[in-house]
């Protein structure tokens, strides 16, 4: 789960991560008054859940809390990626000395979190990434040991020049960590992270992502949820526990686990069809997530076949059969479909199918050729 | 011979009655699987179909012999099922469970090494040698006791790959899903090596998908250490790029992670990469002759 910059800046000051003042406007109003009382010259910024948003001219100046008006009247006008900007946030306009990046997450291949340090921040960090690695410092940090100050302290030196300066970086890193493990992060991100006109170092952007397998500890943070993060259909299906994503073909796929259906998609793709969507039903069987699946499926009006491929293991065969019946009597399913049912209790399940008069293939190149076919 | 798990391997089952551990317990059962014991807290004493239940893994191995233990207990609890399995000195802890907390699991990792254990998954199917054994979910009847290992980061994706090599003739030695998590006990490189130094394995696929670099690392194991055949697929070729991002995980990847990227380093270290699960028969069994 991904939050808003506001959001992430909340919680930061919430650790004692330095960041502005700041106030969240939805309305062009708004923006006037919060201007004045942050001191009348501010940045304002649109809140959406998409990098890129300078580029889109979702960042801008306002010399006077009128511009403030403006600005935020204009930004929130806009459509950023396909995403309508529904909130500005209003902060001081800083003096920005010399901008860093900074940033804590988990790498997958040494099995530790890691710091990511660099003295060159700013909108370009991911070019500098590829082009100039050797700019850009990754330090372990152990989940369980936490950050090893002795150890940080003279890379955080080499980066931020003084001693003073690496002190306060030192210590903005520890809170970090503190909220990526109190929290359950997957990322921490700040960028910039910068030197501003009384000297010290401040967050001016941020960037929180959570692990959603740990959600379920954190009550607060399940509230900073914001429901555009999801298309109202994916949001119907990860309330189900179902894995969705929608595409732009006409073939809707049901598909029992992420590689598979990643997989299912390919090959549709290689005989020339279009999926309309990544549905993964998921491991444990589960007879509603199959007409919650086929709900979703079917309310895409671009649908015009569709293939259920389930390959069973944990999911019994039987059980998908079960929901398939539910789902045909609950919903008036007009398009045509092809159900591949093979592994956990595959004969229970095709004999429940071909009883209700269904077509069940077990080859999956054969059932996505048929549904190719009949899109 | 196998890899890891064969005939004489005793197994306990953590979290033997709830629905998905009590199912699969007796599917371990039919196909053949020794299961010694199992353990729900609380439920000590009672048994499921004759098997004996115990309060604990440390009580269940006063009583039997257990040489690896298979986890089905639910998310929130999973972390510390494969803790309680490392402090009681089970060698292979294979976890079933999905959804479990990623921070946790990254601590549970180091933890499982530092007590000498060895992990499968969390989020896998388990693994199998067919004719032998099985721990974890795989449906059995689409493998066939031979000569071919199986490594998959993905669960279903693992059988497409299963059911294709059993429809032609190719048998399997071992075939192992890792779970496809962002930590997982046992990597590519880990398994690549017991199946290059299992006598009875004649050639291994490796099914990888989009996301990290295990694959690109794998490839260059392959290339370096591997002396028999291997082949690929990968999922997730023609998925669309994830939303949001933050910079720090392109940054971690450096280009790496596409699914062009990784089908080029396969091809790069000689391992041919197939369109369709299908066409792994094939490919195998060019290399093979």
């Amino acid at each position: 789960m991904n939050v808003q910059e506001y959001q992430g800046k909340e919680l930061f000051k919430s650790y004692g991560i330095p960041v502005q003042d700041q106030v969240v406007v939805t309305r062009a109003s708004d923006a006037r008054e919060a201007a004045r009382k942050l001191g009348g010259f501010v940045v304002v910024k649109a809140q959406v859940l998409v990098g890129g948003r300078g580029k889109a001219g979702g960042v801008k100046l306002a010399k006077t809390p009128e511009e403030a008006e403006q600005r935020a009247s204009d930004i929130l006008k806009l459509t950023i990626k396909g995403i309508p900007v529904e909130k500005v946030l209003i902060v001081p306009a800083a003096e920005i000395r010399k901008e860093y990046y900074l940033s804590l997450t988990m790498d997958r291949t040494s099995k530790s979190l890691i710091l990511i340090v660099s003295a060159e921040g700013g909108v370009d960090i991911e070019e500098l990434a590829v082009n100039e690695p050797e700019k850009i410092k990754r330090i372990p940090v152990s989940i369980d040991t936490g950050v090893d100050a002795a150890s940080i302290t003279p890379q955080l030196k080499e980066v931020f020049g003084t001693d003073e300066l690496a002190a306060e970086a030192l210590d903005t890193v520890e809170k970090l960590f503190k909220l990526y493990t109190e929290k359950d992060c997957s990322l921490l991100e700040i960028n910039p992270y910068a030197i501003v006109d009384d000297g010290h170092l401040m967050a001016l952007d941020s960037k929180v992502n959570f692990d959603d397998n740990a959600l379920f500890k954190h009550e607060d943070i399940q509230k900073l949820k914001n429901p555009e993060e999801d298309s109202a259909d994916e949001a119907v299906a990860k309330e189900a526990g179902l894995s969705f994503v929608s595409m732009d073909g006409d073939i809707g796929c049901m598909v029992n686990g992420a590689g598979l259906a990643m997989a299912t998609m390919d090959i549709i793709k290689l005989y020339g069809g279009e999926p309309a969507n990544f549905l993964d039903v998921g491991g444990s069987s589960n007879p509603d997530k199959v007409v919650t699946a086929m709900q979703i499926i079917t309310g895409n009006p671009k649908v015009k076949s569709i293939l259920i491929n389930i390959f069973g293991g944990i999911t019994r065969c039987d059980d998908i059969a079960n929901g398939l019946l539910t789902a045909m009597k609950r919903i008036d399913i007009q398009v045509p479909m092809v159900v591949r049912l093979i592994g956990t209790n595959e004969v229970e399940g095709r004999k429940i199918l071909t009883d209700a008069g269904f077509e069940v293939a077990s080859g999956l190149s054969e059932a996505v050729e048929k549904v190719v076919k009949i899109a | 011979m196998s890899i890891l798990i064969d005939e004489n391997t005793h197994v306990l089952v953590q979290g033997i009655t709830g629905r998905d551990g009590s199912f699969h317990t007796r599917q371990m059962v039919a196909d053949g699987t020794k299961i010694v014991a199992g353990v729900t807290p609380k439920k000590g004493g009672q048994d499921l179909d004759g098997i004996p239940i115990y309060n604990s893994v440390a009580e269940s191995m006063q009583k039997h012999k257990v040489d690896a233990t298979v986890i089905f207990v639910p998310p929130p609890f999973a972390n510390a099922a494969v803790r309680e399995a490392a402090d009681a000195g089970v060698p292979l802890i294979v976890c079933i469970t999905e959804h479990v907390p990623v921070n946790e699991m990254l601590s549970t990792y180091h933890y499982v090494k530092s007590k000498g254990s060895r992990m499968i998954g969390p989020n896998c199917p388990g693994l199998i040698s067919p004719g032998k054994s099985k721990i974890g979910i795989m449906p059995a009847r689409i493998t066939r006791p031979g000569a071919i290992g199986v490594i998959s980061r993905s669960g279903t994706l693992t059988y497409e790959v299963v059911y294709a090599l059993s429809e032609e003739g190719m048998g399997q030695s071992t075939c192992i899903g890792i779970g496809g998590d962002p930590i997982v006990g046992s990597g590519y490189i880990d398994l690549l090596e017991l199946f290059e130094n299992d006598p009875e394995t004649s050639a291994v696929v490796v099914i990888g998908e989009i996301g990290g670099e295990d694959e690109e690392a794998a490839a260059d194991y392959i290339r370096n250490s591997m002396t028999k055949p291997v082949a690929a697929f990968i999922s997730g070729r023609t998925a669309p790029p994830g939303r949001r991002m933050g910079h720090a995980g392109a940054i971690i990847s450096g280009g790496k992670g596409t699914p062009e990227a990784k089908v080029k380093a396969f091809e790069d270290a000689g391992v041919p990469v197939a369109d369709k699960p299908d066409e792994i028969p094939a490919l195998l069994r060019a290399r093979l002759s």
